[in-house]
């Protein structure tokens, strides 16, 4: 089967209540596109992951997923305070969260971990001040 | 699965076994009655159950908001059971049911909860 498509999604800062929204919409996407249902549950946690980021920690943001035959890239861009040491980000346990962010049962430091651990790629570009970007690339073997 | 002195058998049981052993109140999802499960993991942070990747998983949690059910659909977790007493909302009710997924609310501790299904059998994940 061939395919090629293009997905962007708009994430609101702070908005707890429409988080994880636009993780469901592509995972239903994916879903039609009947795709293995192992690399799918890894791609969705890995948006989610990354949706909830930009709605804890950045004032607005985007998802953008580009799926072809050979690989899916999720593009994950935010406004926001950005990070300062993202090897210290990229270790289990380490968050900046709010308690508000604590209270919806976030903020334990895993999220960026956990991205890697169901991506086979995870590029992290950032400036403090500015933003962030994830590129979360699977191959669908 | 092996404890404390003791053998116990590892069996799988049907959502409705679990509701029974834990007196609880099935909330939506009357077509997941009759679901296997297989393993057990108990957790109110969200970020840990996102890390776990079994399937026919119940999920046992004290956290009632959008966040658990949206975790509980990321994650293929098909049954979740609300402990402490802790009451659904509507908006969760109508995610879940969105999501094809099970919620239950049961009057007990997660200590408790925990306790009552690994005497029954229900495997941990680790």
């Amino acid at each position: 089967m061939f395919f090629n498509m293009q997905l962007t999604y708009e994430i609101a800062g702070g908005d707890f209540g429409k988080a994880g929204y636009a993780s469901s919409e592509i995972k239903k996407v994916l879903k039609k596109l009947n795709l293995d249902l192992r690399i799918i549950k890894k791609i969705a946690v890995a948006l989610y992951e990354a949706e909830v980021n930009i709605v804890a920690h950045a004032y607005r943001g985007s998802l953008t997923v580009e799926i072809d035959t050979v690989k899916i890239s999720v593009k994950a861009q935010d406004e926001g305070p950005g990070i300062a040491d993202i090897d210290q980000a990229m270790t289990e346990g380490f968050s900046t969260a709010s308690a508000q962010v604590r209270e919806m049962g976030f903020g334990a430091g895993m999220g960026l971990p956990n991205i890697k651990k169901n991506a086979d790629e995870l590029n992290i570009s950032s400036e403090v001040g500015k933003g962030t970007e994830l590129e979360i690339i699977t191959y669908l073997k | 699965m092996s404890t404390f002195g003791q053998m116990l058998i590892s069996i799988e049981m049907t959502l409705n076994e679990i509701i029974k052993l834990t007196k609880g109140r099935l909330v939506c999802g009357d077509s997941k009655l009759n679901y296997m499960l297989k393993f057990a993991f108990a957790s109110d942070l969200m970020s840990d159950v996102l890390t776990i990747d079994t399937d026919n998983l119940l999920l046992i949690t004290g956290l009632t908001n959008l966040q658990t059910i949206r975790t509980a659909e990321m994650s293929d977790i098909q049954t979740v059971l609300f402990v402490r007493n802790k009451k659904v909302s509507q908006d969760m009710i109508d995610l879940a049911n969105e999501s094809d997924i099970a919620l239950i609310e049961c009057p007990s501790s997660m200590y408790k909860t925990c306790g009552e299904l690994y005497k029954a059998g229900l495997p941990y994940v680790f």
